[in-house]
């Protein structure tokens, strides 16, 4: 089997089993909701104030709860399945490359619900035509984020503590992602280009992919 | 002809514990070796390092032909069917999506999932998810899948433990498809009767040493 397609099996059962489970829309994204709650009751119920931090708040629990999503548990094999895997002749880049289409798929989902909670709860002035900007800069922020989730999970596979050792991964380096993703917002507010940004997600995005796929089977082999 | 598995010297340590000590064996195509010992004397480990899943930390050797230090497995290991204490099947799924992942994976053509599902007895009950599925189930779709697969060198961890007289005698129609097609077939077993049974030939292990069963 070819590696897209062992890619796309391994994305295409994913996505079945989180449709099954619901682990991302049940339970991720209400509390993130939840979460976005918070804020404004926290702040007194200023109306200005909350309309002004809505998507730096979006854009903070977007991350917080979008390395959730692409460390959720349906993404993580049992030693068995990785040994059956090996088997049948999986190659582990494949699976890192099914992985992120899967997780990059629920995080974009996951975001664009939990953006669209935050204009009704926030109700920000956004500037006209910012939409398709913010849908690139969410889509670029799902995929990283996800790039980075999985390759934590592999380094981490095995070891007891793997959800808190994996975030510890992947929180200081998700930053390019987090900057370049509120900054995109900024410079549409501020009238300016967002290419600068959207340049900086990408780059960080194909280096995550790149870093991810050569790093797949030398983490596997060295598990063994 | 060349042997399908060849162990020389090997050593195994998992956590800084060693496991195996000085392992040597070899194992002929069309035979049947069995391997008895106690919990914990590294049987285990044992099928993981001929199944190329662990490598050992000293010794040397070769599975079907390729020396144990080579960088290229994969080819080696398409060659390998494994039933282990677990069975490796994702719980969400049905039965018949399970063995349509990995036939999928192993670029099987599907259509022959439910003939083999047909062959295992899970015809009719290919739909029940794994999670709601027997022991003896999940050890059925295990068998399906190396009935798919045919792989030459065939491992069994306690594989028949748990499961009842028809399940049993399916897994011995796979070895003796297995022995038919020139392959190898290490039992695992802390029932020696059952490997003495079953087994041209049998070794015990004991703190991860092999010795000639008496």
């Amino acid at each position: 089997m070819s590696f897209w397609s062992q890619a796309l099996e391994i994305a295409r059962v994913d996505l079945n089993v989180e449709r099954r489970i619901g682990e991302t829309m049940r339970v991720v994204l209400p509390f993130a909701v939840v979460s976005l709650i918070v804020f404004p009751l926290a702040l007194g119920l200023q109306v200005t104030v909350i309309g002004q931090i809505g998507p730096a708040v979006f854009w903070a629990l977007g991350v917080l709860f979008g390395m959730q999503v692409a460390l959720r548990q349906s993404a993580a094999d049992s030693p068995e399945r990785r040994d059956l895997q090996a088997l049948v002749g999986v190659d582990p880049a494949a699976r890192f490359v099914g992985r992120t289409i899967s997780g990059g798929v629920l995080t974009f989902a996951f975001l664009i619900a939990l953006f669209v909670a935050m204009l009704l709860l926030y109700g920000p002035s956004l500037p006209p035509g910012s939409v398709p900007a913010l849908l690139l800069s969410s889509l670029l922020l799902a995929v990283g984020l996800t790039e980075l989730g999985t390759l934590a999970g592999e380094v981490t596979t095995g070891l007891r503590s793997r959800t808190a050792l994996a975030s510890l991964i992947v929180a200081p380096l998700a930053l390019p992602l987090v900057i370049g993703a509120s900054q995109t917002l900024e410079a549409l507010i501020r009238d300016e280009s967002i290419l600068p940004w959207v340049l900086l997600m990408m780059a960080s995005g194909l280096a995550l992919a790149v870093a991810g796929v050569a790093l797949a089977r030398p983490l596997e082999e060295a598990a063994r | 002809m060349d042997p399908v598995a060849n162990l020389e010297g090997v050593g195994v340590s998992l956590g800084g514990r060693p496991v195996l000590r000085g392992v040597s064996l070899t194992v002929e195509p069309g035979e049947v070796l069995g391997i008895s010992g106690a919990n914990g004397s590294g049987k285990t480990t044992l099928v993981r390092t001929l199944a190329t899943l662990q490598r050992p930390h000293e010794g040397n050797g070769s599975i079907l032909g390729v020396d144990f230090d080579t960088s290229d497995l994969v080819s080696v290991r398409k060659q390998i069917g494994l039933i282990g204490h677990t069975p490796a099947l994702v719980p969400e799924l049905s039965l018949r999506e399970n063995l349509t992942h990995i036939a999928k994976l192993a670029g099987i053509d599907v259509a022959r999932v439910d003939p083999a599902l047909e062959v295992v007895g899970l015809d009719e009950a290919g739909d029940r998810q794994a999670e709601a599925a027997s022991f003896g189930m999940k050890r059925r779709i295990e068998v399906a899948h190396l009935l798919l697969r045919k792989p030459r060198f065939l491992l069994l961890d306690e594989a028949v433990s748990g499961l009842d007289v028809s399940a049993s005698e399916l897994i011995g129609a796979l070895i003796e498809t297995n022995i038919e097609r020139g392959g190898a077939t290490v039992m695992v077993s802390h029932d020696s009767d059952h490997l003495r049974a079953v087994c041209q030939r049998t070794m015990y292990l004991t703190t991860g040493r092999l010795e000639v069963a008496t």
